[in-house]
């Protein structure tokens, strides 16, 4: 059973900012920011075919300016946020938006996809996200699994939690959390944990790692010096509550136990370069989806610390079904950690990589030269994992 | 035949000869040598033509000459022979007058012998007359005394039988007296000499008065025997003359054996006692008063008074303990020697003599020698665990050579006990305490050894840290002052030195660290060293023990350590300086290179390993030398990469690069980076080869590459301009990417500056990019970045390998902030450089 080749697709401009369609189930949809100082930047809307192994695109304008970061609302499919660069009077300023797609960018597209570049659609502004004292929005996380009325955002070095209102028309500050400290601390990225029903958080602001309750907005953990340099990206284990990863500029990937700081779980150097982005796969979080500058995408097997640590586990009744199913069980070896595959189709730095929220045996990776790629998790090892 | 030949001869020249000849041929026959020589001459030559030859032909020879020679030849020939002939003639005078001489004095001396011999006859006739009368006058002696003899004789056997009788009658009171005297030798001698006289002749009524007197006097005497060997007081000496006597009065000898051990237990436990005062003489307060008070209830034991004498000045004084050869010494001098003696004179008592005479029947000696084998048994059992404390507590490894005599003599003494007791296992446990102690010893080499690495890194450290000036100017001073360093490296450790000099002088005072440790160590091996030749000093202790658990050991901890620099460092932000990384990176290297496998050749020569047991290879040793190295230099460049990182960074995010001004100089912080890295190439430089780098195209000069930098940026903007076909920028640097290699920033370097330096520069110069991917320029933002990037193409070019690597990452650089540019209008290639060159 050979692997498929992975899909490549092309964007006319540069671009960082990649989601998938949290809200949608049914089809593998990911979300692409561009970013283009001259001209005007677009979200690309890339459908998979999973079938077929075609992609469909559809364009939609984002003239507000280059995108930084996008998310994509857990409850309404058409609803989504983007940080971008305003360029005014030769003065940049990061901001933050709620977006609503237009309600007909998906017939549009199928009529005449050769025409969508020439007459592209423009997304509909609900609400911004940023006020005067807070400019310099890093990165705005929806609440995982909510439904999609509250949002975090990082700028400077505030985290804002924004309630959504009128159809997300209306956002207002319900409550605010400060890093304090030293110099000018800025974060730099964030994750909304999907555990204690949506009420931590964790940050990133330069080597250290902060978790933050959101009831009090009080900081409950800090990992002072998580990295060596800049840390990149986080990502909470879905799977296990106190499980967090982090990757960083010393091209390292941790893994740590929020409950015991002091030493990482797990460390990966697999790298060459900054590691920009790390990702848990929804369902099966033995497997990590990370991105690096070094124009790699590395695919890790990290058993050891997986909710499935022994693999998946068989039920008594299924055991009984049928004899030749437990022998193969047992002649099972015990799987390792190691690098599943490393995917070297980028020419340039990957700066994101996400998993599919469709299909958890597929994920999307973009390099900074546009150019986004979808892989899958290799057979064999998906029937490991499975069987 | 001869003469025959002489005869007819009619050469003057042999007429001569002839003569000579023939008297030489009669003599000859005179003396009966003819027929034998003769064979043998025949045999020899049968050359008519030799002229010495008996079968010399005149006719021949001459004919022979004549046919020959020339005139002149054979004129030369005749003065020749005529010479010869005459020396041969004076010979023969000389040899007549000889023979001559010999002959006339031969005659005198026969004449003389005549006139003494008759002189002779007549003494000889005047002797045996003489002798005649002698033997006359002995007969008539002899026959006159006959008589008188034989009397005599009875006479003195009479008085014998009387002094024998006076003897037995005057027993009892000599007894008595001898008891008084406590002469008891005597009076157990007189007693048998007597016992068997009256033993036989007791039906007598006298006699047997007599024997019972004496009875009664030998029950008490040997009462009182038995309560001096009961009180134990007296000296060994004098206990085995009373056992001696003890046994000669039948006593039970199982008693006595039991009473013997115990009184010698009594005494070598105090030895004992005072040896265990000796190792823990100040737990407590008590102890100090105890152990004096202990000390005179035991006088005997303490041995001689020298002995006595620094004991008790170390009681008073607890700062000073006795060193271990003193312990040894004592333990030997009053322990071993005591039991040894308690040995010898036991088994002279019971086994020896008791072999000898009727006890042997009894079983003594087994029973004895039982008895005595546990004895020694348990009480060695006692003094090797004191020992083995005391041994224990010899921490310091300053001088070995100390202990090592310490066990020596400790073994060589037991060595007595093994000569007693063939059969005992005490020299075997005191063998195997001196390898537990040498095993010990090992372990502490090892740890000492470690901790003299470590601190010799810290000072490395402190040296390194203590002149914190530029490594360039260190360098400097390195290479001006480097001689005089050299010369004195106890002043070396203070003054500001160069990398190289650390290095030598590290891995100099390591390798003189180790060879000193060898020599000691080695000295367990040495062969004036008794226990030296015992099998493990032979072949375990020189493969695992010196060169497994001590080199081997200590090699892997320096890998191990410096393995232990990059992990903790990495995590905790760099608390290593780079240079000492560099240093350990080029240290190990050295190892792997040459230094492990003259270490290990070394402790082979030194002590002969043979290899009974797999031993570590020098190879796997030096793998693991090189990963540690190429591990320390790998984080070298990463550590330095950062910084120059860092810097890059902190300009590039700091900046405003939308409304900066126009350029005017190159940013400070790219010289400061060139500054650096010129810094590290010399760093570097100090300790590694120049490396190899690819050859420099033609156009690596600067005036090239801006016109090569130019026409590709040029090239690219164009296509920037071009709002049409956005495409073409990522057509073009993508193509641009498909041709030029992956690069690895964080890759593994190689051993030399080339790799090194590229490392670093990779390291910064791809920073460099990202940071400026995340800014947004405007279009002096993009100049600067212009005018910077030139001035790196300038001057980092020539650390690299691969120039085009630089070219490749500073058009990147160039190429991205034209994208973050707002108003993208480059500068003219030729302003830029005006402005690099201005500095």
């Amino acid at each position: 059973m050979e692997d498929d080749a992975p899909v490549i697709y092309g964007l006319e401009f540069q671009a960082r900012a990649l989601t998938a369609q949290t809200a949608e189930t049914d089809a593998i949809r990911f979300l692409v920011g561009t970013q283009s100082l001259k001209f005007d930047n677009q979200i690309h809307i890339i459908d998979f075919d999973d079938e077929n192994n075609i992609i469909n695109k559809n364009v939609l304008l984002h003239r507000a300016g280059e995108i930084l970061h996008i998310g994509a609302s857990p409850a309404d499919k058409a609803v989504l946020t983007t940080c971008y660069h305003k360029t005014s009077d030769s003065r940049v300023v990061s901001c933050a938006a709620v977006w609503r797609m237009p309600s007909d960018w998906e017939t549009g597209s199928h009529e005449s996809p050769d025409d969508s570049a020439h007459n592209p659609q423009t997304l509909e502004l609900l609400c911004h996200l940023d006020d005067s004292a807070h400019s310099n929005v890093a990165c705005v996380l929806w609440e995982p699994m909510g439904d999609g009325k509250r949002v975090i955002s990082l700028a400077d070095n505030h985290a804002l939690l924004w309630d959504l209102q009128e159809s997300s028309t209306q956002a207002t500050v319900s409550s605010s959390a400060t890093l304090e400290g030293k110099g000018q601390l800025k974060f730099t990225s964030g994750k909304w944990s999907p555990h204690h029903s949506c009420s931590q958080l964790a940050t990133a602001n330069d080597t250290a790692i902060r978790g933050w309750d959101l009831r009090t907005m009080r900081q409950i953990y800090c990992i002072e010096n998580a990295h060596g340099q800049l840390v990149r990206d986080l990502d909470f284990n879905p799977n296990r509550q106190y499980y967090l990863s982090s990757c960083g500029d010393d091209c390292k990937v941790k893994f740590w136990d929020v409950r015991n700081v002091q030493e990482p779980v797990k460390t990966l150097e697999e790298h060459s370069h900054w590691v920009w982005s790390v990702r848990y796969n929804h369902s099966h979080d033995q497997l990590v989806l990370t991105a690096s500058s070094d124009s790699r995408l590395i695919l890790s097997n990290m058993v050891s610390i997986s909710s499935e640590p022994f693999g998946h586990l068989v039920d008594d009744e299924e055991l009984s079904e049928g004899e030749d199913n437990h022998q193969e069980e047992k002649g099972k070896e015990p799987l390792q950690d190691s690098v599943v595959s490393t995917y070297e189709e980028h020419e340039d730095s990957v700066y994101a990589a996400e998993w599919s929220s469709a299909d958890p045996w597929l994920f999307a990776s973009l390099s900074y030269d546009g150019r986004l790629v979808i892989n899958r998790v290799p057979r064999a090892l998906k029937y490991r994992i499975l069987l | 035949m001869d003469g025959e030949a002489d005869g007819l001869a009619a050469g003057s020249e042999s007429e001569d000869s002839g003569r000579k000849r023939r008297v030489h041929g009669m003599l000859k026959l005179y003396y009966g040598m003819d027929e034998e020589g003769k064979a043998a001459e025949m045999a020899k030559s049968l050359d008519p033509c030799d002229i010495n030859g008996p079968h010399f032909d005149h006719e021949v020879f001459l004919n022979k000459l004549r046919r020959e020679c020339s005139l002149a030849e054979l004129m030369d020939q005749e003065t020749c022979m005529v010479k010869q002939i005459r020396s041969l003639d004076s010979d023969m005078q000389t040899l007549v007058y000889e023979n001559y001489n010999k002959f006339i004095s031969a005659t005198d001396t026969i004449r003389k012998m005549k006139n003494d011999f008759k002189k002779m006859e007549d003494e000889m006739d005047g002797l045996s007359a003489n002798m005649a009368a002698i033997t006359e006058f002995s007969a008539c002696i002899s026959g006159t005394l006959q008589d008188q003899h034989a009397q005599i004789t009875k006479l003195s056997g009479v008085h014998t039988l009387l002094r024998k009788l006076q003897f037995l009658f005057e027993l009892p009171a000599r007894l008595n007296k001898c008891l008084e005297l406590q002469a008891y030798a005597q009076a157990v001698r007189s007693h048998r000499r007597a016992r068997c006289v009256l033993q036989q002749y007791s039906h007598l009524p006298s006699f047997k008065g007599i024997q019972d007197d004496c009875h009664a006097i030998m029950d008490t005497l040997a009462q009182e025997l038995r309560q001096k060997f009961r009180d134990g007081g007296s000296s060994a000496k004098d206990l085995s003359e009373c056992v001696e006597l003890l046994l000669q009065l039948d006593e039970p000898a199982e008693e006595l054996c039991d009473k013997f051990l115990s009184h010698a237990r009594s005494r070598l436990e105090s030895d004992l006692q005072g040896l265990e005062a000796e190792i823990r003489p100040y737990p407590t307060a008590s102890a100090v008063i105890d152990a004096p008070a202990r000390k005179p209830a035991s006088p005997a034991a303490a041995g001689s008074p020298t002995d006595n004498a620094p004991k008790a000045s170390a009681i008073p004084s607890p700062a000073c303990n006795t060193d271990i050869l003193e312990f040894i010494d004592r333990g030997c001098n009053e322990f071993v020697s005591s039991l040894c003696l308690v040995i010898t004179s036991y088994q002279e008592l019971f086994i020896n003599h008791a072999q000898k005479g009727e006890l042997a029947s009894k079983n003594i000696p087994q029973m004895a020698s039982g008895k005595l084998n546990a004895f020694v048994d348990d009480l060695a059992a006692r003094y090797f665990s004191l020992v083995e404390q005391r041994i224990q507590e010899e921490k310091g490894v300053g001088d070995n050579s100390l202990l090592v005599r310490a066990l020596d003599r400790f073994h060589r003494r037991l060595q007595a006990v093994t000569k007693l007791l063939p059969g005992s296992a005490v020299p075997n446990q005191g063998t195997e305490i001196v390898m537990r102690a040498a095993k010990e010893r090992v372990k502490q080499y090892l740890s000492a050894l470690q901790s003299f690495y470590m601190d010799s890194l810290t000072d490395v450290r402190q040296a390194l840290a203590a002149p914190r000036l530029s490594v360039a100017s260190a360098a400097a001073a390195a290479a001006a002052g480097g001689g005089a360093l050299l010369g004195g490296p106890a002043s070396g450790r203070d003054a500001p030195t160069g990398l190289p000099e650390l290095l030598s002088s590290l891995s100099a005072s390591i390798l003189n660290q180790i060879k000193s440790v060898l020599a000691s160590v080695h000295l367990f091996t040495a062969k004036d060293i008794a226990f030296s030749n015992k099998p493990y000093f032979k072949g375990e202790f020189c493969s695992q023990g010196v060169r497994e658990s001590l080199v081997v050991s200590f090699i892997k901890f320096v890998c191990q350590s410096s393995r232990q620099f990059c992990d903790s460092a990495g995590d905790k932000g760099g608390s290593t300086p780079p240079a000492l990384l560099l240093l350990l990176s080029r240290l190990c290297l050295d190892y792997e290179t040459s230094t492990i496998s003259y270490i290990l050749t070394l402790t082979d020569e030194q002590f002969l390993v043979q290899h009974h047991s797999p031993v570590t290879p020098v190879t796997t040793l030096c793998a693991e030398a090189r990963e540690a190295a190429q591990k320390l230099l790998n984080h070298y460049v990463k550590v330095q990469g950062l910084i120059i990182s860092q810097m890059l960074r902190k300009s590039v995010e700091t900046r405003d690069w939308v409304n900066t001004i126009e350029p005017r100089n190159v940013r400070a912080v790219m010289k400061r980076v060139v500054e650096d890295t010129t810094s590290i190439d010399v760093q570097v430089g100090l300790l590694y080869e120049e490396g190899v780098r690819k050859a420099h195209s033609s156009d690596s000069s600067k005036r090239t590459f801006s016109v090569y930098s130019n026409s590709r940026q040029q090239a690219r903007y164009a296509a920037s301009y071009t709002p049409s076909a956005p495409m073409d920028t990522n057509l073009l640097s993508n193509i641009h990417k498909l041709f030029s290699e992956r690069i690895d920033i964080f890759s593994s370097v190689e051993f030399n500056k080339v790799s090194v330096i590229t490392g670093i520069i990779k390291i910064s110069l791809k920073t460099f990019l990202e940071c400026v991917r995340l800014r947004t320029f405007g279009r002096f933002g993009l100049q600067q970045i212009q005018v910077d990037c030139h001035y790196l193409q300038m001057y980092l070019w020539r650390f690299v390998s691969d120039e085009n690597l630089v070219h490749f990452l500073l058009d990147e650089i160039v190429g991205s902030s034209a994208h973050r540019c707002l108003d993208p209008a480059p500068m003219e290639q030729s302003v830029i450089e005006v402005i690099c060159e201005r500095g």
